[in-house]
């Protein structure tokens, strides 16, 4: 067996095994399962964060969250996605710090702030990494320029197949030719 | 002997299996000297495909050397270096006799599941679903190939292997894809896809005569490699395709449009892929069409639109009455392949072409899984793999 050409294969470890595509795909989950949550028990939710009324954007929230989550889990480039949970994280902040006047749970919505605040940090994290990993990934380019496949410029190439013969079961209609050659 | 094996969702695994024996007269056994992982192989890797089972042996693009014919086979005699077409065909039926060979009526073995799902069988296919038949592939050192009288091309002593494996697959491929599109020298042929069966379709659109070609993708290294075959070429990610398209053919579109994708489109930044994305994920479509509907809008009326790319199942908010309104031509289906091969080994011992160019990755067969991963997430600038067991 000629072995000569054999083993140029790359056997550098692949993107998906890296631990920041494992804490991606962990976010993503997390994103489907905090979802679905906001989606199902809005009502539970709002009342433990004081913020009864807000079911609606809870439910919004949700939608936006499993979304997002979505296309982490199915996207083989997701940085995008991560940095539309960070925008999400953002929103979420805000929304729970408008809703601290007067709110009767306060501790919870604190609880709540800091849990995010942490979550926050991971995805940042992840987004730039993820960002870094894209970038290094499209610096590496081989160069084909030279693969053409034919003995001369492919201008020089054109038509030296017209020999061949359409066979009749795949040519253009008669009726129709003078349109598609016109 | 050594053979890659699916065990599941991008789970590849080179085993130890039983070696292969006769056991039809016609039958003839391969000892394979070079095989290659194949565009399609990726939809079973990535779970979109049904009916695989664990332990199955993959591969449909391989040739090699006869070690033992069955005793009815008189084409083949050991030793003789064949090519073996990934479709399997027995050369007798009513399609085999109308060239319509990767439609065979005969050889599935499983014609009855997929009577239920196609409606009506379609021919056998190498390690590829059991809906096609469930036949052991050729990415292993050993192969079964059945109705061996028929199928497999001879090869002479003077091409090596690179230069003719791709005769049993993607060269055939975009060949048909271009062929079906029956080129008129004034024609602009658009094509989806500068993946492997992409850049055939890309030289074949030159030798039959196109005046332009436009290939489409958003890997730069294939791009470069589209470029090299004389087309024009799209960044979907820089740049508008239909936009683009539209520029280059004076507003009216490319006549021909050749689907060389398939049904697991990237996701773009358009609606409807993210549509898909989401659909799929969930498992309520199969298929991400995208490139269907691009190209059925972008397509000039009256024009062809021509799908070698592989789908599966079900797909989703296809602009039909664009279709209908714009009197488009679809011509789809797995390659005749035994149809082109003898005009194509001409081409090549002439040296019209030189299908080695595409070949970005030798390897081992052992090494097998770890290219798959590299195919499948286009790193390391893979464009084509050939494997020798």
């Amino acid at each position: 067996m000629n072995r000569a050409i054999a083993n140029r294969a790359s056997t550098r470890r692949h993107g998906s095994d890296l631990p920041v595509n494992r804490l991606a795909r962990g976010l993503g989950w997390f994103s489907i399962g905090l979802g679905l949550a906001e989606m199902l028990a809005p009502h539970a939710m709002a009342r433990a964060l004081g913020m009864r009324g807000s079911e609606n954007l809870l439910r919004a929230y949700g939608l936006r969250e499993i979304g997002t989550g979505i296309g982490i889990l199915s996207s083989r480039e997701p940085s995008g996605w991560m940095w539309g949970r960070v925008g999400g994280d953002a929103l979420d902040l805000a929304t729970l710090a408008a809703g601290t006047r007067n709110n009767p749970r306060k501790e919870n919505v604190a609880f709540a702030m800091a849990a995010l605040a942490g979550v926050t940090v991971l995805d940042v994290v992840c987004a730039q990494e993820l960002d870094r990993q894209e970038r290094t990934r499209r610096m590496f380019v081989r160069e084909y320029a030279r693969r053409s496949g034919l003995p001369r410029p492919p201008r020089a190439m054109r038509g030296a197949a017209r020999d061949f013969e359409v066979p009749a079961d795949m040519r253009i209609p008669e009726a129709m030719r003078p349109y598609t050659t016109g | 002997m050594k053979a890659l094996c699916w065990h599941g969702r991008n789970d590849i695994r080179c085993d130890e299996v039983p070696d292969p024996r006769i056991e039809d007269p016609r039958d003839a056994i391969i000892r394979v000297t070079s095989c290659a992982i194949c565009g399609s192989d990726l939809h079973l890797y990535d779970g979109f495909m049904p009916g695989m089972k664990s332990g199955d042996i993959m591969g449909h693009e391989f040739m090699g050397e006869v070690v033992e014919v069955g005793a009815a086979n008189t084409k083949l005699k050991v030793g003789d270096r064949v090519v073996v077409p990934f479709t399997i065909i027995c050369g007798e039926c009513d399609q085999c006799r109308r060239g319509n060979y990767s439609v065979c009526e005969r050889t599935n073995r499983n014609k009855a599941m997929a009577d239920k799902v196609f409606g009506h069988t379609t021919a056998g296919l190498y390690g590829y679903t059991h809906l096609t038949g469930g036949y052991p592939g050729g990415q292993a050192e050993y192969v079964r190939v059945p109705y061996a009288d028929v199928g497999p091309v001879k090869i002479p002593s003077g091409l090596t292997d690179e230069q003719v494996l791709f005769l049993g697959d993607i060269f055939p491929t975009g060949w048909q894809a271009v062929v079906q599109c029956d080129i008129a020298p004034t024609d602009t042929v658009a094509i989806w896809g500068c993946g492997p069966v992409g850049q055939f379709c890309i030289r074949s659109a030159i030798l039959l005569g196109a005046k332009q070609v436009v290939a489409i993708d958003r890997v730069p290294e294939r791009l470069a490699m589209a470029r090299a075959g004389g087309a024009i070429t799209i960044d979907l990610e820089e740049e508008s395709v239909i936009e683009r398209l539209n520029d280059l053919t004076g507003g009216k579109g490319p006549e021909k449009c050749i689907d060389a994708v398939g049904m697991e489109a990237h996701a773009t930044a358009t609606l409807d892929s993210m549509y898909d994305r989401a659909k799929q994920a969930v498992m309520l479509e199969t298929d991400r069409p995208h490139v269907l509907r691009e190209m059925i809008y972008v397509c000039r009326p009256a024009g062809v639109l021509s799908v070698p790319g592989v789908y599966g199942g079900l797909l989703d908010k296809i602009p039909f009455g664009a279709v209908m309104n714009k009197g488009l031509t679809i011509r789809t289906g797995q390659t005749h392949v035994n149809r082109w091969t003898d005009d194509l080994l001409r081409r090549i011992e002439e040296g019209q072409i030189d299908p080695t160019f595409v070949i970005t990755h030798r390897a081992r067969l052992e090494d097998g899984p770890d290219l798959y991963k590299t195919f499948r997430d286009k790193r390391d600038g893979c464009v084509k793999v050939v494997l020798q067991p």
